[in-house]
């Protein structure tokens, strides 16, 4: 008898959901009035791809979740192929390349986690794993996520209002701003054992928001995309999306979240002040010192020759965050 | 030591046809991979990032051919030079196509406004400049004619591979620790080659002296 093994070019075909599969079967869903029947819209052993063909069975494992799907939250735009969320990753505990992250984080431990949220509140929290999913309900949101780096993606995020979670807390009104923890844990993340690895910056990654910033509704904490739960190299199991701002402040594997009165000193800032500031909202009329910030390279499907560069937006075409800095010189405080 | 070994111009011939083959197939084979889409998520900064580090990797194997030629005592390997400086240039112009053709994709006037604007990208293009000098004067034909000038000329190559160091260091974000070695790497072979870039400053600057100190004699 032959018994054939599938190669893992082979693997990667069934286990991760094609864009315009998932963007077929979502207004399908839509046309039966089905909102909500997440079983239905994964292939049911969805996995993570690993693109070097690696051990197969070193791919972190994640399940499918159930959502509703308001209908503000959806978009137009054409959605970043899945197998490129989880393959184009900065999240330098896990390497500093791009493709580093899901190759070195595909055993990294989610279960069991715990949440904290404390400091000027009336009621600490802690959320473990199961609460993750169970505590809030979970949305399917469709965001532009625009990097500092200048490309952007489109990504069906599932997740819950941040401003759910620090009202369950009961925020004091002193508190100001919001403090956001990635876990640190060097066993499980070579970024942090090693500088080389890291890319030289500080550990644990730090990351700040005012409080009304965290109160928008679009400030979303994720906790799956695709219909599944997150895999680590997008930060599972819990993560912040903050789609007005530049990547970098939607901090992955968030331990703590911790309300202060005092402006936090965020991680890049800390690095290069003067090239990545604490509000990092997305504006095209502010370059990096460095490059551009005036147009992105939008990653979907295609090779070089997709014509991909458009033209960045204000607050990364979400108007809705603009009062916020009504009176503020968003050169100064960029 | 390997006096024994005497490298003829029939082994140069096969290195050389090793180098052809290896350099021109990684390119064309990584650029399919690109246009394919098969190269990661973001086929442009891959093939960037490819294109770059290749041009500078045959850079600093160029320059290591002349002290390594003289340490082992086998002039035959000079003859590698030129063709290695080449895909050195093969693998920068690539590397600037690229970024014009799939980063910008033709927005001439970005690319003006960059490299305007953008040190890193200054000095890449400052480097392209050189190498493409470099390049167009490399035949043998050309190299007669110019007679003493070309060594001159020639020695430029180290300025550019300085300024591909700084281009290096600055394009990075916050991952220093690469780029530094390279830099390194770079100064231990422009160590190795002192005498060369050293003695035609200090030849200029004893004839300024001297003649500054045949002016202070006069006066
Ligand atoms: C006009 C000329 C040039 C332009 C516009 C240019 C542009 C760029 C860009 C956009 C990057 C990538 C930055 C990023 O990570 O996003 C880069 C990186 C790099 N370039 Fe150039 N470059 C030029 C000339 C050169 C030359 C002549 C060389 C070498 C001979 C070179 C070697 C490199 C290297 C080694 C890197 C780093 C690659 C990496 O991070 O893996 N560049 N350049």
């Amino acid at each position: 008898m032959l018994i054939r093994t599938p190669k893992p070019s082979e693997i990667k075909e069934n286990q991760v959901t094609d864009e315009s599969v998932y963007q077929n079967r979502r207004q399908l869903l839509k046309s039966m009035g089905f909102l909500g029947a997440s079983a239905l819209m994964v292939s049911p052993h969805a996995k993570a791809v690993n693109w070097f063909g690696g051990d197969e069975n070193k791919t972190f494992e994640t399940t499918p979740l159930e959502f509703s799907q308001p209908q503000v939250y959806h978009s137009e735009d054409l959605l970043t192929p899945e197998q490129k969320i989880i393959s184009h990753n900065n999240f330098y505990e896990f390497g500093s390349g791009k493709s580093d992250p899901l190759a070195q984080s595909q055993s990294f431990k989610v279960d069991p986690w715990s949440l904290k949220i404390d400091g000027l509140v009336e009621k600490s929290l802690t959320l473990d794993y199961d609460d993750l999913y169970k505590s809030f309900e979970l949305q399917e949101r469709i965001y532009r996520l625009r990097c500092v780096e200048a490309w952007s993606m489109v990504v069906p995020w599932i997740g819950f209002s941040l401003a759910a979670l620090i009202k369950k807390a009961k925020p004091l009104s002193s508190a100001k701003y919001v403090v956001f923890e990635t876990l640190y844990d060097p066993d499980q993340m070579p970024g942090q054992k090693n500088r080389f690895t890291g890319g030289g910056i500080d550990y644990p990654y730090v990351e700040g928001l005012r409080i009304d910033e965290a109160m928008h509704p679009l400030a979303l904490m994720s906790v799956g995309l695709y219909g599944k739960t997150l895999p680590p190299q997008n930060g599972a199991p819990i993560r912040l999306v903050v789609p007005w701002k530049y990547g970098f402040k939607s901090i992955k594997s968030v331990v703590r979240i911790r309300l202060t009165d005092k402006k936090p000193q965020t991680t890049w800032e800390k690095l290069a002040a003067s090239e990545y500031g604490f509000y990092a909202n997305v504006n095209p009329q502010v370059d990096h010192p460095r490059w551009t910030q005036a147009s992105e390279r939008r990653i979907t499907s295609g090779g070089l020759f997709t014509r991909n560069r458009i033209e960045t937006q204000m607050f990364n075409g979400y108007p809705e965050a603009a009062s916020m800095y009504a009176d503020m010189d968003l050169r100064k405080f960029y | 030591m390997i006096k024994s070994v005497r490298i003829t111009a029939a082994h140069t011939f096969w290195i050389k046809v090793t180098l052809h083959l290896v350099a021109l197939s990684l390119l064309l084979f990584t650029y399919y991979q690109a246009f394919s889409d098969q190269l990661g998520a973001d086929p442009v900064k891959a093939i960037l990032h490819f294109s770059g580090i290749g041009a500078f990797n045959l850079l600093l194997l160029s320059l290591l051919i002349s002290p390594l030629a003289k340490y082992l005592r086998q002039g035959q390997l000079v003859t590698l030079r030129r063709p290695i400086g080449l895909y050195a240039f093969v693998y920068a112009i690539c590397h600037f196509s690229s970024y014009l053709l799939f980063e910008l994709q033709l927005e001439w006037s970005l690319l003006l406004s960059e490299i305007l604007k953008r040190p890193y990208i200054s000095v890449g293009f400052i480097a392209l400049l050189i190498l493409s000098i470099l390049a167009a004067t490399s035949t043998k034909p050309i190299q007669r004619r110019m007679g003493r000038t070309w060594q001159k000329t020639h020695n430029w190559v180290y300025v550019a591979s300085l300024l591909v160091a700084l281009h290096y260091i600055w394009s990075v974000k916050s991952e220093l620790i690469q780029p530094i070695i390279y830099a390194l790497v770079l100064l231990a072979l422009l160590v190795a080659r002192r005498t060369k870039f050293l003695k035609p400053i200090q030849s200029r600057f004893n004839k300024r002296t001297k003649t500054q100190q045949s002016k202070k004699k006069l006066a």
